[in-house]
């Protein structure tokens, strides 16, 4: 296992994170393709710790997990609201921020 | 300490009555008249040891105003012949005219308004002749001004009232645009504003006669609005809007008269500046007093009518001084207080009875009023300059000097001017008081409050000339050469011997000048063997013109303010609104506007297309970064 | 009182009223009212106590505080005043302690956010006065902006939201230049000596070269200017004056426009050549300001823009008596500062007073209101008396000190200036003859005078101030010039150099 390995997988969890925000249409899946980019980078942040030797990855994946916490408790709670009045979850529908 | 209680206790009682007894007439009016009558009284003391010796050492005595470097202001008095002559003037016929205004303003609603303008006016005026430099003159200067203001727009539901004020103030205004540039230049010629220390400046020839001259024509303009001098001379007649008694006080005896004074006063310039500058002082004054005269004929208001002789009297005192002789300026001045404040309050008697200012709707008043009769009528020789009233005496000085200077045009407009003086005040007498009866009204004899004052004046206006008496010693022209800063107080010399000797040609001259005006008027008025109205139709285009003031106001109104208003503030209101707003600014925001419309076809709301713009533009990126 | 922060608890003491305002009930008026008059009585009775022990005979910058803030900067919470700030810092404690009750008579719906942000922005205002720290400086300057766009924004009349979107992309845009300005000192100074500090002091304190001066002059002047208003950059003002509410007005013309010649006065104080540089070219400007503003005011109409033109004319006499560079014209623009501020609010409140009623302020809409309305007309004459400079009223001295020292100067310029005056005199006086005098009209009848203590107070305390510093302006002009004079001296020593 180098870390190269690590990195491959990071790059792989963060395409398909961007690919399901490009290419999804349920904010709630799109939601989860943010996160999964979220992770591809702590991955890597931990890689680099390790084989660095270095402390300061680590506290920063632990400092993205709890912001990603707080962002998807956010996030879901902004969702919620969104259905309740707009009845859907298409990404596609909820357009009205435009000129 | 006594003499800053001159200027305090006015200053007091207009504040006592504006702030608490205004809602009580009664009171007010004697917070007011007490007010100038405990001044009277302050200054008589001073008045009557100056008489006894006029070369007593002047008393100054200030308190710094204002202390910053390289400018050090005082607000001072100063105790001379001159000045005691001016506040003996002031408070004397100042008294007389509040107690004659108690009755004559009996039951107007801004009773106690008008009150409590009096003694601002009272205030302002002691300190304009208290002053001991020009900062401080320059800031009574404009209080009288705004007193002026109030009690022109006393009736300020008047239309022509509220015009007039304001005419008042800004004409004045534009007069002391030059005084203000006066001080200026005369500042930083000697670095003090002091009178006495500038004066011994001046004398020690330290100043450039250029300077000098462009200083005294500067200052002059000043005495030029306050004193109404052709061109300035347009809102004295239309401040006849005020009560009569205002008429009398600031337009008549006293402040129009600061014009005059404040030439006194700084006689020092005026002794050191060059002749040509004198020149056009003296025939600016030439000017006025022959066109008041003739502006005089021309109306039928009875203010007016002695507005218009006001304004020729200024302009009598102004020359004087011009030629050189400020004693006889101030000579005539002080007579001119009497008589002109006499006949103003006479006038007053009159509308008061009639209810009229029109003297055509007057007529026969003699039998029903006959001590305001009398004492018109006395005021009215005085005026003529009939020997031996006051104003005899007091005209005969001016034109002497102006004789003696060789100045003979002048002399001849003077001379001239005195016949026509002559000629519309026995219209006045001859139409108001005698005559057919054409009044409508109940006229009858004014109360006691207002005829002692005109009794009381008259008097006054008979022998005040005497003061001036060639011959005596000390006379009047004694002390007004003692004035404070004077070269002649500083000799220690008596000035006016030189200056007067009572020359025959000239009182015969102006005499017979006076008696051709009276019979004249009294042919046309009196006697009717010459038609008022066929004169008036042979030369209709100059009566008309002087019944249209020779079309100066128009000229104003038409041509200058029209034109400043409707031209340049409207061009630049133009600028403004269309170029700066409207073009450039607007048109910033609009090419704003438009090129952010077009932008904003790229927000599209989609949240998927934002992300594949930003996820493109990284990629974008990273290719530059790689081929790089 | 050794070691009391007084100008932090002048300063704060809004700031407070603000944090306070947050957790009070919106209906309950009157407590909103007493803690904004609290909170203001403490900053103006400080003020006055401040201009009282003031230590003119030492002069400089005293009462100063200093907390470190972000040391790798070089920024702290630095405070101190001289002469010229107490003046202004007065002047400030008067218009808002006024304002507010004016606000109380003229604001009847959301009353609790108004006082806020009015609050709001007289911290800041106090705060670029006191500020010794270039970014506080800036920071303050930015903090009594804002606020401005709610209060224009909200509670405004007609045209309310083009005035204030105007006035603040022109504030924001000036703001910008003079942050330029501020940080190429940051840099220069830094390097000259090696420690990054804003302490304006200590920036103060170096010399720079001539031609750098000239330079960095420019944007701080025309940053600054833009406040005051120079010309050409003033059309935001008469806008913004008559869209606002009274207060706001008051505070925008009394006091905001002080900021920016507050901000050149200090400009000129730490690039003294650069000031002499360019002071000719200020002379000349400022006659634009006056004469130009002047001819504006008098073919308008509306009142408010009439006295909004009117103030951008006046300033343009503090920026002539700025450019003189000597003691009088510099004491003069500095006491001109202050009376205009004072005058200036006392017009706006009362065209306020007279419009809250009459939903009107074109002059040809009244006649006569002098029989209706004798307090309010006499107030206003007081007012127009100031305005075009009569003695006895504070304008006066200070515009008569900056002819005197223009007239030395720029003798031609001085001149046209006190030409100026006259221009003033016949647009006020017409206002009053059109508005207060002839007839009175019929549908004015029910209008009402300032009868109860409330309306009163703010017109009388106004004009007690204008009348006492007019009969005895030596109350302030000491304290004034005690800040004047090393200014000046600074500003003559680099033009012999």
């Amino acid at each position: 296992m180098t870390l190269n390995h690590y990195l491959i997988l990071s790059f792989i969890l963060f395409s398909i994170g961007v690919a399901g925000v490009l290419l999804r249409r349920n904010i709630i899946i799109v939601l989860m393709s943010l996160e999964l980019i979220f992770n591809s980078v702590n991955i890597s942040l931990a890689a680099f710790a390790y084989y660095l030797k270095s402390i300061t990855g680590t506290v920063f994946v632990v400092f993205n997990i709890t912001v990603a916490a707080a962002e998807v408790a956010i996030g879901l709670a902004i969702l919620v609201a969104v259905y309740r009045t707009r009845k859907t979850v298409n990404v596609e529908e909820l357009k009205d921020m435009r000129y | 300490m006594d003499i800053w209680a001159l200027l305090i206790v006015p200053l007091a009682a207009a504040l006592i009555i504006t702030f608490i007894t205004r809602k009580r007439a009664e009171l007010s009016s004697y917070v007011s008249v007490g007010a100038v009558v405990i001044c009277f009284l302050i200054v008589l003391p001073y008045f009557v040891r100056m008489l006894g010796n006029p070369h007593f050492e002047h008393i100054e005595q200030s308190f710094l105003w204002l202390d910053i470097p390289g400018l050090m202001v005082e607000m001072g008095t100063i105790i001379d012949p001159l000045s005691l002559i001016m506040l003996f003037i002031v408070t004397f016929v100042g008294s007389l005219i509040h107690i004659y205004s108690r009755n004559y303003m009996h039951g107007e609603k801004g009773y106690a308004r008008f009150f409590a303008s009096l003694s601002l006016f009272i205030f302002s005026m002691l300190g304009i002749v208290l002053a001991n430099n020009f900062i401080m003159i320059f800031v009574f200067w404009e209080l009288v001004g705004l007193a002026s203001y109030l009690l022109i727009g006393f009736y300020f539901e008047k239309p022509s009232a509220a015009d007039a004020a304001k005419k008042a103030f800004l004409v004045n205004r534009i007069g002391d645009f030059g005084f203000i540039l006066g001080i200026f230049v005369l500042y930083y010629a000697t670095g003090t504003f002091n009178f006495i220390e500038m004066a011994h400046i001046i004398q020690a020839g330290n100043v450039s006669s250029g300077t000098l001259g462009l200083a005294a024509l500067l200052i002059f303009c000043g005495a030029m609005g306050k004193s109404a001098q052709f061109p300035l001379h347009v809102w004295l007649p239309d401040a006849m809007e005020g009560p009569t008694p205002v008429s009398a006080l600031i337009h008549a005896a006293t402040m129009v008269a600061a014009g005059v004074y404040m030439l006194a006063r700084t006689g020092f310039l005026y002794a050191a500046a060059p002749q040509e500058a004198m020149m056009v002082i003296a025939y600016i004054g030439g000017i006025t007093a022959f066109m008041a005269a003739l502006l005089a004929l021309g109306q039928s208001d009875i203010k007016r009518i002695i507005a218009y002789s006001t304004l020729s009297s200024l302009g009598y005192m102004v020359m004087s001084v011009g030629v050189g002789g400020t004693g006889a300026g101030m000579f005539y001045l002080m007579t001119h207080a009497f008589f002109k404040a006499l006949l103003f309050l006479g006038a007053g008697s009159v509308i008061h009875a009639c209810h009229t200012n029109d003297i055509w709707e007057m007529g026969k008043l003699y039998p029903k009023m006959k001590v305001t009769a009398v004492t018109f009528i006395l005021g009215a020789l005085a005026m003529m300059g009939i020997f031996p009233f006051s104003g005899f005496w007091s005209k005969d000085e001016i034109l002497t000097s102006v004789f003696s200077s060789g100045n003979y045009l002048l002399f001849g407009v003077g001379v001239l001017t005195a016949g026509i003086t002559a000629l519309f005040m026995t219209k006045v007498v001859a139409v108001t008081f005698f005559g057919e009866k054409r009044y409508h009204s109940h006229p009858h004899e004014s109360p006691v409050g207002m005829t002692i004052p005109l009794v009381v004046l008259a008097i006054f206006a008979v022998i005040a000339g005497f003061a001036g008496l060639p011959g005596l010693d000390p006379n009047f022209g004694t002390f007004v050469s003692a004035v404070a800063g004077s070269a002649a107080a500083h000799a220690g010399e008596h000035g006016a011997h030189a200056e007067h000797h009572f020359n025959y040609f000239v009182a015969i001259t102006s005499t017979i000048a006076v008696f051709i005006g009276i019979i004249i008027g009294w042919l046309i008025y009196s006697k009717k063997s010459i038609d008022n109205n066929a004169i008036a139709e042979k030369f209709s285009g100059f009566y008309k013109a002087l019944q249209n003031r020779l079309y100066i106001d128009h000229f104003y109104d038409r041509v200058i303010v029209a034109g400043i208003y409707n031209n340049i503030a409207r061009l630049f209101n133009f600028i403004e609104v269309y170029i700066i707003i409207h073009f450039v600014l607007n048109g910033i925001a609009y090419v704003t506007r438009q090129i952010g419309k077009a932008l904003r076809l790229t927000i599209s709301g989609q949240l998927q297309h934002y992300a594949f713009a930003m996820v493109g533009g990284v990629l974008v990126l990273m290719i530059i970064f790689v081929l790089l | 009182m050794e070691g009391f922060p007084i100008l932090s608890v002048i300063m704060l003491s809004p700031l407070a009223a603000v944090l306070l305002l947050l957790f009070i009930d919106d209906a309950r008026v009157a407590v909103v009212r007493g803690i904004a008059i609290a909170s203001t009585s403490i900053s103006l009775g400080l003020s006055i106590y401040l201009l009282c022990i003031y230590d003119k005979a030492k002069g400089g910058f005293q009462f100063i505080e200093k907390i470190e803030w972000v040391r790798s900067l070089g920024i702290s919470y630095h405070l101190g005043v001289d002469g010229i700030s107490v003046a202004m810092v007065l002047l400030t404690s008067l218009v808002i302690f006024t304002g507010v009750f004016v606000s109380w008579v003229g604001i009847k719906h959301r009353i609790r956010e108004h006082y806020m942000f009015l609050l709001l922005l007289v911290s800041g205002v106090y705060g670029v006065f006191m500020s010794l720290d270039l970014v506080f400086f800036f920071l303050f300057y930015e903090l009594a902006v804002i606020p401005m766009y709610p209060l224009i924004g909200i509670w405004g009349s007609a045209n309310r939201e083009y005035a204030t979107m105007k006035l603040t992309l022109y504030l924001s845009l000036g703001a910008m230049v003079a942050l330029l300005g501020l940080l190429s000192l940051y840099f220069t100074a830094g390097a000259k000596t090696g420690v990054y500090t804003f302490d304006m002091l200590q920036i103060a304190s170096l010399s720079y070269e001539t031609g750098y001066q000239i330079k960095v002059f420019l944007p701080l002047l025309f940053g600054f200017g833009v406040l005051v208003p120079l010309a050409p950059f003033h059309s935001w003002s008469p806008t913004g004056h008559a869209a606002a509410p009274s207060a706001v007005s008051m505070l925008h013309a009394g006091v905001l426009m002080k900021l920016g010649a507050y901000g050149i006065i200090r400009a000129m104080w730490i690039l003294p050549e650069g000031a002499q540089y360019w002071m000719p070219w200020v002379a000349g400007l400022s006659l634009i300001n006056i004469f130009y503003g002047g001819m504006v005011a008098m073919s308008r109409r509306d009142m408010k823009f009439m006295i909004g033109y009117s103030s951008s004319s006046h300033m343009g006499y503090v920026l002539l008596g700025l450019a003189t560079v000597n003691y009088i014209g510099v004491n003069g623009a500095v006491l001109l500062m202050f009376a205009h501020g004072v005058m200036t609010a006392l017009a706006f409140s009362l065209i306020g007073f007279v419009y809250d009623q009459a939903h009107t302020r074109m002059i040809y809409d009244f006649s006569g209101l002098a029989k209706k309305v004798p307090f309010v007309a006499v107030a206003f004459a007081i007012m127009g008396f100031a305005s075009s400079g009569l003695p006895g009223l504070a304008n006066f001295v200070a515009e008569l000190m900056v002819f005197i020292g223009a007239f030395k100067e720029y003798p031609i310029h001085a001149i046209v200036a006190v030409f100026g005056i006259i221009i003033t005199a016949t647009y006020m006086l017409r206002c009053l003859r059109d508005v207060f005098f002839r007839e009175p009209m019929e549908k004015w009848d029910d209008l009402r005078d300032a009868r109860t203590f409330v309306e009163r107070l703010p017109f009388v305390i106004l004009i007690a101030v204008l009348l006492v510093v007019g009969f005895y302006p030596t109350v302030i002009v000491d304290v004034i010039n005690s800040g004047v004079v090393p200014l000046v001296d600074k500003l003559n020593a680099a033009k012999i150099g």
